[in-house]
């Protein structure tokens, strides 16, 4: 059996969006800056789906500067934020501790350039609290960056809260929320979100393209010079085909967005049922406040890449958090900062998925997780000082 | 999976001598489990040849497929040569591992070192302590790998 649990690193591109993209590779193919017809009809195009990707988070289309993905709106929006901050002499930026690297790695380059950064503690169920926010907000604050919902976890944060935090302190809110826009209900609006962050390809768009909002007001700096494409705030060719397959796929996302949320969390739960009966497993982050389709465990006494090269074997797709699937030593930033030990954020475990899983492969999901983990159990030094008594259990 | 070879595979989907020995003639662990990876050797010596060994692993699956490359390498052979296995042959015995995981070779290497100085201390027989100025066998130790 062929299972495909890893939408949070990249969904399939969806029949509607490719359909949608097609005619913009060989027909309507002008440069949407050029002034012939061929060129106008791509700049219609370019305009229906920045119209149409407003409308879906509640925005007005002059908010929404189409970029090459999630970590691109990620750069723009804090480096714009921070210039903006500069200006004022406001030099200190909040964010926590467990943001995708985009995030975490323009900081750091801030914080080489005079920056001040702080990054908030997360709680061990994966979740910020708008208390926390307010807390660590100073007089010199110029942003607050913090994730929707966790790509790791799957954890949702208290975003609407912390927007209020943030708007009654008069502080600039950016949000990458590139795990959460089609995925939960996104509104700028009812959410107090000034600048967020979207990626195509996690909702059945294609790769490549993304999206930032920019709340009507805030300046815009450029990541990219050399056009007047996207109102000057970033130049090159618009990426027509991409633009429109990613519009078309957030409309299909968010079209009976409740019921397909309650599908995918009832087959979420199953998942979350039968990975428990693993004992010294746990699932990561809050058990309520969550994405509906990431499930994210730890299993003690086994190292996560070779429980995903076995699953691979099975014919499941997966993902980890050790250290050894992603070159570095240490294992992920995420699981660390909710507070699980090293020993146990090596075996780490996540599957995503959509309404599209069906429940025999759930079924299946969980009967090979459980057969990998105990094999792979059976062979571990390690699990056998835990079962002797030698080595105390975490989990 | 491209990301090793079809030795490396073979070897960790089929582990050999994955296991245990009692009353083994020498015992060693290497690695720690906060680093993710720890490996278990044990060897029975019969005459001075090395006529049994076992190994268990917690780590990924270059780790696995290292233990038990390392383990069909000196099985069978006098406690002298097993000795001289190196990472570098271990390694190429795989067909080669990604610059990354080369660390797990070295621990093969030095998880056997450790078992057949637990034999030698057990059994009071002198070595020579040079073979064990190395690092202890820790994941963060790259540096010095020959490849």
């Amino acid at each position: 059996m062929k299972v495909y649990a890893d939408n949070a690193a990249t969904t399939s591109l969806g029949e509607v969006a490719f359909a949608a993209m097609k005619p913009y590779f060989t027909e309507v193919y002008g440069n949407p800056s050029s002034l012939h017809s061929a060129g106008q009809e791509a700049k219609e195009a370019l305009e229906r789906a920045r119209n149409a990707v407003a409308q879906e988070i509640g925005a007005l289309p002059s908010e929404i500067t189409f970029t090459s993905g999630g970590s691109e709106a990620d750069n723009q929006a804090i480096r714009s934020v921070a210039a903006l901050g500069a200006k004022k002499g406001k030099k200190h930026i909040i964010s926590t501790k467990f943001e995708h690297h985009a995030v975490l790695h323009t900081l750091e380059k801030l914080e080489k350039e005079g920056f001040e950064v702080t990054l908030l503690d997360v709680h061990e169920n994966g979740i910020v609290t708008p208390e926390q926010v307010a807390e660590a907000i100073r007089e010199d604050t110029c942003l607050v960056t913090i994730m929707y919902a966790n790509n790791e976890i799957g954890t949702l944060q208290p975003i609407r809260e912390i927007g209020a935090v943030c708007r009654e302190k008069k502080v600039y809110f950016h949000t990458d929320a590139v795990q959460a826009v089609g995925h939960v209900p996104v509104n700028v609006k009812d959410d107090n979100i000034d600048l967020l962050s979207v990626s195509g390809h996690k909702f059945h768009g294609p790769k490549g393209i993304g999206f930032l909002y920019a709340k009507r007001g805030i300046l815009l700096s450029n990541v990219i010079e050399g056009g007047a494409q996207e109102r000057g705030k970033r130049a090159g060719t618009e990426n027509i085909p991409a633009i429109v397959g990613m519009a078309a796929a957030l409309t299909e996302a968010n079209t009976n967005l409740s019921e397909k949320m309650a599908i995918v969390s009832k087959k979420r739960d199953r998942l979350i049922a039968g990975l428990s009966e693993i004992p010294h497993g746990a699932l990561n982050g809050d058990r309520e406040h969550r994405v509906p389709g990431t499930v994210n465990f730890c299993f003690e006494g086994i190292e996560g890449e070779s429980l995903l090269l076995l699953l691979d074997d099975k014919g499941i797709c997966a993902s980890s958090g050790s250290a050894c699937t992603s070159g570095s030593l240490d294992p992920s930033h995420v699981l660390l900062a909710i507070g699980r030990p090293h020993e146990v954020a090596h075996g780490s475990l996540r599957l995503s998925f959509d309404e599209n899983m069906s429940d025999e492969a759930i079924e299946y999901l969980i009967e090979s997780v459980k057969d990998v983990v105990s094999y792979l159990r059976n062979m571990s030094p390690v699990w056998r000082d835990l079962q002797a008594g030698k080595r105390e259990y975490i989990l | 999976m491209a990301l090793y070879s079809e030795k490396v595979m073979d070897h960790f989907r089929n582990p050999r001598n994955v296991g245990t020995i009692e009353n083994a003639d020498g015992i060693g662990e290497v690695g720690n489990a906060k680093c993710g990876d720890i490996m278990k050797i044990y060897l029975k010596i019969d005459n001075d040849i090395i006529t049994d060994v076992k190994f268990e692993t917690f780590g990924c699956g270059s780790a696995i497929a290292s233990s038990s490359m390392a383990t069909v390498m000196i099985k069978g052979k006098p406690v002298s040569e097993a000795l001289t296995l190196t990472n570098k042959a271990v390694t190429e015995a795989l067909d080669g591992l990604p610059a990354h995981k080369l660390h797990c070779s070295v621990l093969a290497e030095e998880a056997i070192k450790s078992a057949l100085k637990d034999y030698f201390d057990k059994n009071n027989i002198p070595y020579d302590a040079a073979l064990y100025e190395k690092c202890d066998a820790c994941c963060h130790e790259h540096e010095g790998v020959t490849e």
